[in-house]
């Protein structure tokens, strides 16, 4: 993976905002915060609560924790971040109560976990802690997004195979003969295999692709020096 | 996390922070927190609530399908029965709901079960009426059971069918039930008290038993001799 | 002289990788005929389809993962037919497709292929099959119908992703006296009615709803065994730790438990301890280790059955006996020649 090195120019705001979403997708790449990921992901509106709470704590966190950088001494950096997250958790968990009972029974502890989740810490400490608010809000916001995102790619397959709907539109009418598996906990592993093989296929192509390019790049750069001598 | 994501190189016994430093750092960063959290706990305070009410409103409605409104109480543990109010029940009490019809008629009182399924405690919701001294609508509140298998408690119409009138009357000094709520193998209820199991799923069926008559037996002595009492309301 | 050093098993042949695995399909073929007689056309319907799904996808991550390996080697053909044999002969055809598809990619391809994989393939689809569709992997119907040749099995045709059709009721509809579609194994565990082990050992009386014959089962595994292509010591192993516990548990309450007979003679026990504890990539190479991993099987099937929620447990007998190998392997390597002179060399 290409890394942007301190010599060259900062990211711009649009790249911070990418990275996330593939370059470094929390889930399929980093593999961060698992727990969430095989826990709730039993139906696509889960994953996408869950994803979309996830991204509000993280964006949050992530602003509030580089809007107080210089404030912060290293020494207790750690407990203020765990402050600053599990602040942002509990309006999350108070806001999902008023919003529907039904949906924060369905996400049950996983809303309070959030603050667990080591995607945000990580991003807190590794980007927010020494990027400017509007960058540090906006990588978060695309890792957030990316964390939905393949939260939702996992509840999709699980919802489709497990219940034959998607979003709870029934795709298979009544008849649909359900994969119990799918909704148990081994699903949710299955199912996240199976993409992660995908990725890892993609990225490996993609890597096989650019040697080959590189390996003809310098074949025709050699030939030519020969010529030009 | 990649290798280039490291904390910024300082040398610490160069820049020792200041106590004082540290605390006016948390001190901050804690009063900031504090005021968001309070904040959001007020605004999100009443559609909490009222969710809460309308959740247990909507169960109690499907075990007494002609309930119009909905009013909590408790029955004390010294067997006195009390509206719900604000705040935690005492010690000993227990939470049920009262349901009035059109008329403002007591139509029956519904309360929560709970005992040990296949994989989890399974919550049940049970309606009661006083004229036929039966359990008449049974619905669940949460469950974690095996999909396919231990969940057909929601579904199977054999085994609902047992709670259109399931017999639970009281001894006659009032102290318990005459009969035990009991869960028998499926195919083989003879008795009105009996529960028959659905076959394949008999731990969760006999959970359901259980929940029924654990709660039963705890809040019929107590409640049905004041049971006039939720007439008035 | 050459000298040629070998681990066992020490097989003075030309056996290789695709003669083993010619052999063990031509075994089956007579078990997998008895049971298109005593199924018919749902039973041969099955066999086909989910051999063709375990091809299919042998090819499939064999071009994906450019894995080395090719469909001569005829060991997905036998993932396909040991599948299709312990799965229920009205078993809807598309969920039979899915799990052959499941025991290749999630029971081989993924751990690299032939000789890389850590479970049998086959148990690994019935697994998947069994967590996916618990209703109907339970759903049997009983053998030797009248008009089997010509009529398939209603839940056989199901489509793709639908509810397969009721076939309680379709085996109601049949008028035949004494039939249901209980297995004798779940006769037992749930009505506590056991069936005489001379049927079940042959499955040829009446309507039982089982498998294909123990018998004849045990005959083609002796074929194996003479020619060297399975080690015995695993089904002796798997079988004889089962009756024996079978034997022990018997006089303690005649009612509940089984005598050891049926213990054997009933569900897959046979088709399990013959053609798949004695899987060779998933089965120690040790002789003891042998001894330790079929005596942990019997005993497991015989336990998961008594005190489970289930009445079969030798699926999840074998997969565990699988994940157990690596550790048998550990403990029962016979030490190197030289290296411990005060003890005898052990086996």
């Amino acid at each position: 993976m290409s890394e942007s090195s301190p010599l060259l120019a900062p990211p711009s705001t649009w790249e911070e905002f990418t990275e996330g979403l593939w370059k470094r997708n929390p889930v399929f790449v980093m593999v961060l915060g698992m727990c969430p990921t095989l826990a709730v992901t039993v139906s696509a509106v889960n994953s996408l609560s869950m994803g979309v709470a996830t991204t509000f704590v993280l964006a949050a966190s992530c602003f509030l924790v580089s809007a107080l950088r210089k404030l912060i001494p290293k020494e207790v950096r750690i407990a203020t971040y765990i402050v600053i997250i599990a602040t942002f958790v509990t309006v999350t968990d108070y806001a999902i109560q008023a919003i529907s009972l039904d949906l924060y029974e369905a996400l049950g502890a996983y809303i309070q976990l959030i603050v667990a989740n080591c995607l945000v810490l990580g991003r807190a400490e590794a980007h927010a802690a020494r990027n400017p608010p509007l960058a540090a809000t906006m990588n978060a916001i695309g890792m957030g997004l990316g964390f939905t995102l393949s939260l939702v790619m996992i509840g999709g397959v699980r919802e489709i195979l497990g219940a034959g709907a998607f979003f709870g539109f029934s795709l298979f009418g009544p008849n649909f003969q359900p994969w119990v598996v799918m909704v148990l906990p081994p699903g949710g592993f299955f199912v996240m295999a199976g993409w992660l093989l995908l990725f890892s296929i993609v990225r490996r192509r993609a890597q096989m692709r650019a040697q080959e390019n590189e390996r003809a790049r310098a074949a025709a750069e050699t030939s030519g020096a020969c010529h030009g001598a | 996390m990649s290798a280039s994501d490291n904390t910024p190189q300082v040398d610490a016994a160069a820049h020792a922070t200041p106590t004082f430093t540290l605390l006016r750092a948390l001190s901050v960063v804690s009063a900031i927190c504090g005021l968001i959290i309070v904040g959001s706990y007020l605004l999100t305070l009443d559609r909490a609530k009222d969710n809460r009410r309308l959740a247990s409103e909507r169960a109690v409605i499907k075990v007494l399908p002609d309930a119009k409104s909905v009013k909590p109480w408790l029955a004390l543990a010294n067997g006195d029965v009390v509206p719900a109010g604000e705040g935690d029940p005492p010690t000993g009490a227990v939470r049920f709901y009262a349901a009035y019809d059109a008329n403002g008629h007591l139509d029956g009182v519904a309360a929560e079960g709970a005992a040990k399924g296949y994989a989890d405690t399974v919550r049940v919701m049970f309606g009661y009426r006083k004229a036929c001294q039966c359990i008449v609508g049974f619905g669940v509140v949460s469950m974690r059971e095996t999909p396919g298998i231990g969940d057909k408690i929601i579904t199977d119409k054999d085994f609902l069918a047992n709670f259109k009138a399931l017999d639970v009357k009281l001894t006659e000094d009032l102290a318990g039930l005459a009969n035990e709520v009991k869960v028998v193998k499926h195919g083989t209820k003879a008795q009105g008290w009996q529960i028959d199991a659905i076959s394949g799923s008999t731990v969760t069926s006999r959970a359901v038993g259980k929940g029924i008559n654990d709660a039963a037996q705890i809040l019929l002595p107590r409640l049905v001799p004041k049971i006039d009492r939720l007439e008035k309301q | 002289m050459t000298v040629e050093i070998r681990s066992a098993p020490h097989i003075k042949d030309d056996a290789g990788v695709v003669k083993i695995m010619r052999n063990v399909v031509w075994s089956l073929l007579p078990i997998c005929g008895f049971y298109v007689w005593q199924y018919g056309v749902s039973a041969l319907a099955s066999l086909v389809v989910v051999t063709c799904a375990c091809l299919a996808a042998e090819e499939f991550f064999l071009r994906l993962g450019r894995q080395s390996g090719d469909l001569g080697d005829w060991s997905a053909t036998i993932t396909g037919l040991l599948l299709a044999l312990t799965l229920p002969p009205g078993f809807p055809l598309w969920m039979g497709a899915m799990a052959g598809f499941v025991a290749i990619g999630l029971g081989k391809a993924i751990f690299g292929g032939i000789g890389h994989n850590l479970f049998n393939p086959a148990l690994v689809g019935r697994g998947f099959a069994q967590a996916a569709f618990p209703t109907a992997i339970a759903t049997y119907t009983p053998s030797f119908l009248p008009d089997r040749f010509t009529d398939f099995i209603p839940s056989s045709l199901a489509l793709p992703f639908m509810t397969p059709a009721d076939t309680a009721s379709w085996v109601a509809g049949l008028n035949i006296d004494g039939v249901s579609g209980a297995t004798p194994l779940a006769r037992w565990k749930f009505e506590g009615v056991i069936a005489s082990n001379w049927d079940l050992l042959t499955s040829l009386s009446g309507h039982l709803p089982v498998g294909p014959s123990p018998l004849l089962i045990l005959a083609c595994g002796l074929y194996l065994a003479y020619r060297g292509y399975l080690d015995w010591r695993i089904p002796v192993a798997v079988l004889g730790s089962a009756a024996l516990l079978a034997a022990a548990l018997y006089p303690l309450n005649p009612q509940h438990f089984p005598d050891p007979g049926f213990v054997l003679f009933s569900g897959g026990l046979m088709l399990g301890a013959v053609y798949m504890a004695t899987d060779m990539v998933t089965s120690p190479v040790t002789p003891l280790g042998m001894w330790l991993y079929g005596a942990l099987i019997g005993a497991l099937t015989v336990i998961i059955r008594y005190s489970g929620g289930l009445p079969e447990g030798v699926m999840y007998a074998i997969l565990i006996g699988n994940a157990a190998t690596p550790m048998i392997e550990r403990i029962t390597q016979p030490k190197a020649f030289g290296t411990e002179p005060t003890k005898e060399t052990r086996a």
